[in-house]
């Protein structure tokens, strides 16, 4: 019923004010003061786990990696290194061995 | 839908900005309980993300990353209207370190560069001081449908929910860059918000527009969003609303717009964001030696969102069919169906439309002619007359997917 009226209203040059409403309503913007919630969830233990904590949990949290898809060790490693290179993330080359090693064990495709 | 045993993600409160020191990690055992996920029936990796609604002004969202969020749409949220409810609209930040708190007295847009007067508006100055314009837009994300990608690829595992439509209301971009008069020599207008990498070397997250699109009558700074201001995680109070092209560009919490006299070389301009320059950006994977190029404009794309995969119909007796689609950078031409696997197609019925770079509603009637399995597809051609290719897209970076949408149905 609905959807037959609609192209009538819109024939006839008619404002579609159903939804949304008038944005002219908008007059002024109200404060916000929100939570965000955040994730102390730590990665699976395991060999690696330390560096894994350590180094990844400071920009984004755990599920981020542990929705990845599984990817080949090579894929992994450019993972890793986009990390470093591009969003230069602090992480020593030892670290990035075991994030590498604990991703290609946890994720991997072989 | 499911209930399922999973890691559930432990949600705690925000406690400040740039907290998330490893120092302020606590080790805790995780309790075990029943949490619902959403399976996304995808082979190669896990593809059943947890429902969440925890987040302040959202509703029920997909989980697909806890910090900072990725908040996918619930896809049977299309098929409810053109106009996805702000409640539902999807989020995604690249940087965790958003304030969760914004005062509209302080707050201020500054304009600055190669203009002949810097300029630092208020939200008042913002909303009273211009024309106000609206306009019907997707914002979608470059990887959405990221999770379909064969073989997978890294990046936000998006089904197809890293999309959202909106009636978005503001001023133009135009207005408030005469205010400030640009100068002669200019070629991109480069935006920031207020949010910053956690890392102090890491690349602040910016996007740039050359100058002639930013001066389009098009490209908005909003302050609405179906008649009401943005949510918190959708960029409030401003944010720049560049219709037709990638979400990438949208940039949230609009705090900063520098008109540049050179070439954007930050990161998020000149090397990321980059797909294949190849006919519908795809490539063989494995392939190489082909150029990059930045994604810029949305694809056209179609859905049916009434029928899920999986569903039963009874065979022999007249079915209906709904949907929605988009054109991507213009509006939807037409819309056809195709019941026997893309052999032969129907045009459907397209409901009215509501800006030509939002979604368009679509329906139709079909009868399946025998019981078993039947393959249902749908294709959008836009009014560039450019139209969903039926093989797979792929790219290393999962960018840029409207290969035609299928959905298996069985016929009892």
């Amino acid at each position: 019923m609905l959807r037959a009226i609609l192209p009538m209203i819109a024939a006839l040059g008619l404002a579609l004010s159903l939804y949304p409403v008038e944005a002219a309503s908008i007059t002024a913007l109200k404060s916000l003061k929100l939570d965000v919630p955040i994730s102390d969830a730590m990665f699976p233990p395991g060999p690696g786990s330390d560096a894994m904590n350590n180094n990844c949990l400071a920009c984004h949290s755990a599920d981020h990696v542990l929705n990845q898809p599984s990817l080949s060790r090579e894929a992994w490693l450019e993972v890793v290194n986009k990390m470093i290179t591009a969003y230069r993330a602090p992480v020593s080359p030892e670290d990035a061995k075991a994030i590498v090693d604990y991703l290609a064990r946890t994720k991997g495709t072989s | 839908m499911q209930d399922q045993d999973v890691p559930p993600p432990r949600l705690t409160r925000r406690a400040a900005l740039g907290r998330l020191g490893v120092a302020g990690l606590s080790l805790m055992s995780s309790p075990a309980f029943a949490q619902q996920t959403v399976d996304l029936h995808v082979p190669g990796g896990p593809s059943s993300p947890v429902i969440t609604t925890s987040y302040p002004q959202k509703g029920r969202m997909i989980l697909q990353r806890s910090s900072p969020p990725w908040l996918e749409t619930p896809f049977e949220v299309f098929d409810k209207g053109v106009f996805t409810p702000n409640d539902q609209h999807y989020v995604s930040w690249h940087w965790a370190t958003f304030p969760g708190d914004v005062n509209v007295d302080s707050y201020r847009l500054s304009v600055r560069g190669h203009v002949n007067q810097n300029l630092s508006l208020s939200l008042t100055d913002t909303l009273q001081g211009f024309p106000r314009v609206e306009i019907a837009a997707v914002n979608q994300c470059a990887g959405n449908s990221r999770i379909y990608a064969q073989p997978r690829v890294a990046g936000a595992q998006w089904a197809n929910g890293g999309m959202s439509n909106a009636l978005w209301t503001g001023v133009r971009l135009r207005d408030v860059l005469d205010r400030a008069g640009v100068r002669a020599g200019a070629i991109q207008v480069r935006f920031g918000g207020v949010d910053e990498p956690v890392i102090p070397e890491a690349p602040k997250f910016l996007k740039s527009l050359p100058i002639d699109h930013a001066r389009d009558d098009e490209v908005m700074i909003a302050f609405g969003m179906n008649g009401e201001q943005l949510p918190l995680l959708n960029g409030f109070p401003l944010r720049l609303v560049v219709p037709g092209w990638c979400a990438v560009y949208w940039v949230k919490m609009l705090a900063d717009i520098e008109v540049l006299d050179q070439p954007d070389t930050n990161y998020w301009t000149a090397t990321g964001y980059r797909v294949p320059d190849t006919p519908h950006n795809t490539v063989k994977p494995g392939e190489a030696g082909f150029k990059l190029v930045p994604v810029t404009r949305n694809a056209p794309r179609s859905f049916i969102t009434k029928i899920r995969d999986g569903d039963s119909l009874p065979a022999g007796s007249p079915a209906s069919v709904r949907g929605i689609a988009f054109g991507g950078d213009c509006g939807v031409a037409r819309v056809d169906l195709s019941i026997d696997d893309g052999s032969s197609w129907q045009p459907t019925q397209l409901g009215a439309d509501q800006g030509k770079y939002g979604f368009r509603q679509w329906q139709a009637q079909f009868t399946l002619p025998a019981r078993g399995l039947h393959t249902l597809k749908v294709r959008c051609t836009n009014t560039s007359n450019e139209v969903q290719p039926a093989f797979w897209i792929w790219n290393p970076a999962g960018y840029m997917f409207n290969t035609i949408e299928t959905t298996h149905v069985v016929a009892t």
